[in-house]
């Protein structure tokens, strides 16, 4: 059981695709401009990493090693693809949203790297919660940067739920600002990539405090002699 | 060497029958949307056609009504080679027509549009369906960002002589630092009336 928390919590935070590995970047920049957008490329991406990561493992032992790649590819591109038909047949009006970046889940290296540096060795339990896992990891960035930058940018929430809800959506988005307010540094690239900084920034700092607290509660005795 | 060859071979073999189960995979994939995504993509055609003509002015099927504009007209209206208007009927009257037009100037490049023109000349509706404007600054001209489109309904393409923005002398709105989309998209709209205007009763009759 302890392995599989350590799957999760290195999707989720210690590996964070998003924000440790840094891999898969591109969508990650271009789609985060609201949260709606964030949440469904997110979750669309978290449905190839998993699935791709249980295809992997289940294959591992037939596949020799030298020709691993184009057969990963090959999965990966054709789970892909599926994922495309059904989000054009079943999700329309998102898969008109989205637009390129599904076919482009393809090329995000985060499958790929978890599916050559995970899935094909482990078995197929595992391979499937580390794709989840790695997944959601990179939906939590995708959705926190989504939101500062439509927060910061437009003064809304969630606006357009009623893409990825339905009707119920409308009654979703907050808006927190005047209508014509706009602070255009942040909806257009730059500002994903100072946020995405931030949220790194962010990142470390808490790790190095987590650290910190963990040395001082292991040797008290040079603990800083606090200021009378 | 011989074990080489053969384990290229067997490689070779194995990648072959992945391909082909891959293949399979797909195909049934495919097989299995393909109604529904061409249902989809009629439907949001259709709804986007209804969009630029309000429901109350004709009564036919408009994606039926579909028809080729003459070359140079696609060339003046759209940009391209080809490109269609559909024909609105209310009890067997011609009610109006809704052009694929576009407008090659946009900030972002081209913008695709379906322009609604009542048989009484009058513009029913302009919508966006495809643009590539800053999102964010350009994009006020997609009616799901903003309203800007609608001040061109009502508007008749008899009497409207200048299709121009403020900022050039004319009475369209636009958005400051956005003029270049507002600007593009009142001038395809002019043309499209402009057009209509001059080939109307052609159009109306369904041989445009």
């Amino acid at each position: 059981m302890s392995n599989w928390q350590d799957i999760s919590r290195n999707g989720l935070w210690r590996q964070n695709p998003g924000l440790v590995q840094l891999l898969g970047l591109c969508p990650v920049l271009a789609i985060s401009n609201n949260v709606v957008n964030a949440l469904a490329l997110g979750l669309a991406t978290t449905l190839v990493t998993a699935l791709s990561g249980t295809a992997v493992a289940s294959v591992r032992k037939l596949v020799p090693h030298e020709i691993r790649n184009p057969i990963f590819i090959m999965i990966i591109a054709a789970l892909v693809s599926c994922v495309d038909l059904a989000m054009n047949a079943w999700l329309h009006e998102l898969y008109l949203v989205l637009g390129i970046f599904i076919p482009l889940i393809t090329t995000n290296c985060i499958v790929m790297a978890r599916a050559e540096a995970f899935a094909a060795r482990n078995g197929v339990a595992d391979a499937a919660l580390d794709g989840l896992m790695m997944g959601l990891g990179l939906t939590g960035v995708l959705v926190v940067l989504g939101g500062l930058r439509e927060l910061l940018g437009k003064g809304t929430l969630l606006a357009g739920a009623d893409k990825l809800f339905g009707e119920a959506g409308h009654a979703m988005v907050l808006q927190l600002a005047p209508a014509n307010y706009q602070f255009l540094l942040a909806l257009l690239p730059p500002g994903a990539f100072l946020g995405l900084g931030l949220l790194i920034a962010g990142k470390n700092m808490l790790d190095a405090r987590q650290r910190r607290i963990a040395a001082a509660a292991a040797n008290p005795v040079t603990l800083p002699a606090r200021q009378p | 060497m011989r074990s080489a060859s053969h384990q290229a071979r067997r490689s070779a073999l194995i990648l072959a029958c992945f391909a082909a189960i891959i293949t399979l995979l797909l195909a049934g994939t495919w097989l299995a949307t393909r109604a529904r995504v061409e249902a989809n993509q009629n439907a949001a055609r259709a709804a986007l056609l209804a969009q630029a003509l309000p429901a109350g002015l004709f009564d036919n099927d408009l994606t039926a009504s579909r028809q080729p504009l003459p070359e140079a007209a696609a060339w003046l209206l759209n940009g391209h080679a080809a490109a269609n208007v559909y024909r609105a009927s209310k009890a067997g009257q011609p009610s109006g027509v809704v052009f694929e037009a576009a407008a090659p100037n946009g900030y972002g490049g081209r913008i695709e549009l379906l322009v609604g023109i009542a048989a009484d000349g009058k513009l029913q509706g302009v919508r966006v369906v495809n643009h590539k404007e800053t999102p964010g600054l350009g994009d006020y001209i997609d009616l799901s960002v903003s309203s800007w489109a609608r001040q061109f309904v009502g508007r008749d393409s008899d009497t409207q002589r200048s299709w121009q923005v403020r900022k050039d002398g004319g009475d369209l709105d636009y958005v400051s630092g956005a003029t270049i989309s507002a600007r593009a998209v009142a001038a395809t709209v002019g043309r499209v009336a402009d057009y209509f205007r001059d080939h109307r009763s052609a159009l109306l009759q369904g041989t445009p």
